[in-house]
């Protein structure tokens, strides 16, 4: 499979998010709200907004500003708590 | 509430179903996303690469990214395309049926025989079809004077392969529209009739509101398809004349089996992908949308 350490955070990561989510949905659950996006999301809705989103700011960045990937790293984060806020 | 012990246990029985799926599509999936990030010179020996693979294919001034452009845009019209002559024409199909009556079961099976059809067979039969040797199609607009070559010409091949996708899969579009409009209760028409509404206007006002639901899944599942075709394009044009009907999906098989790019064929994969899940994700977003309103 070629795994390097890179990858591994990558996917270690998004298995804990699964598993924070399933914890919090368990221990606090929650109603849909609705937010910006105009219709009702849960936290499942918003998590999959924002690594979404984050996939595409990524994509962009490097079809048209290119340099260090720090960036885009903080503009998925700001955009991750944005969603959480106010979707 | 009722007071019935709430026991979740039930939940590990899905357990076989996720071991399958790890092994089917996750595993696998994984290893595109490893493969994406690195390079190799064979011999199962990889090394890092960083995100060299991702810059290539979207910066459109190189050659996997011109590739990759083209690709992406053929295969986005020819979507459109499918859904702007599938979408109408099903429904159109669809008003034209009998609601009631003997002939419906025969008419719905002939309607449903092109789907079930597997698609390399459809492939050849078109491919056939369409030779201007042989095939009815192409000798017969060959002898009425018109042009028509498959392998020569890109108009051609476009055409041949809208052709057969309508042939194959306006069915579907016309069985879910049907299933919509019998849904419709006769109280609707009946009122419509007293109220002396026209054909146009009951369709507008009644028949199509009524079939939004089923449009929106017609919708998603021609968009999935035609967005992921790949075995009859393979058969009838192979991709070509040159890289007029190379869709993203020929194009990856290309890149990945063909040239054994693996890297620039995972960063392909996943960028194709992302837009499917966007698709996705947004009609299925609309769709429990409208149930929702439905219901509040």
């Amino acid at each position: 499979m070629a795994w390097t350490w890179q990858t591994g955070v990558f996917f270690a990561l998004l298995a804990l998010a699964l598993v924070v989510m399933s914890l919090l949905a368990i221990y606090r659950p929650e109603v849909p709200r609705r937010g910006i996006l105009g219709f009702a999301t849960t936290r499942g809705d918003r998590l999959f907004v924002s690594v979404l989103g984050g996939a595409y700011i990524f994509i962009l960045w490097m079809r048209f500003g290119g340099g260090s990937l720090w960036y885009p790293l903080a503009g998925t984060i700001l955009f991750g708590i944005a969603m959480f806020r106010f979707a | 509430m009722p007071d019935k012990p709430l026991n979740n246990k039930a939940w590990f029985l899905v357990l076989p179903v996720l071991g399958f799926v790890l092994f089917s599509s996750l595993v696998p999936m994984m290893t595109v996303v490893n493969y994406a990030f690195q390079d190799t010179m064979g011999q199962n020996h990889f090394f890092w690469n960083g995100i060299a693979w991702f810059r290539h294919l979207l910066d459109p001034s190189t050659d996997s990214g011109q590739r990759f452009a083209g690709a992406l845009t053929r295969t986005l019209l020819f979507s459109l395309a499918v859904l702007a002559i599938e979408i109408p024409l099903g429904i159109a199909v669809a008003l034209c049926m009998p609601r009631h009556g003997r002939a419906i079961g025969p008419l719905l099976v002939v309607i449903a025989l092109p789907m079930l059809i597997p698609w390399n067979v459809v492939g050849t039969m078109w491919q056939i079809f369409a030779r201007q040797d042989i095939g009815l199609l192409g000798a017969a607009l060959n002898g009425l004077g018109i042009p028509f070559n498959d392998t020569q010409y890109p108009v051609s091949a476009w055409s041949t392969i809208l052709m057969m996708d309508v042939w194959h899969w306006t069915s579907m579009v016309v069985l879910l529209c049907y299933a919509g409009l019998r849904a419709i209760p006769d109280a609707f028409y009946q009122a419509a009739r007293i109220d002396g509404a026209r054909r146009w206007a009951v369709f507008i006002n009644i028949e199509l509101p009524k079939l939004h639901r089923v449009l929106v899944i017609a919708v998603l599942l021609r968009f999935m398809e035609s967005f992921m075709i790949y075995t009859e394009p393979f058969v009838v044009t192979g991709g070509g004349p040159g890289e007029a009907t190379s869709f993203l999906s020929l194009d990856l098989v290309k890149t990945a089996l063909g040239q054994l790019d693996l890297g620039n064929a995972a960063a392909m994969s996943l960028v194709y992908l992302l837009i499917s899940l966007t698709v996705c994700w947004v009609f299925f977003t609309a769709m429990t949308q409208i149930d929702r309103r439905r219901e509040g």
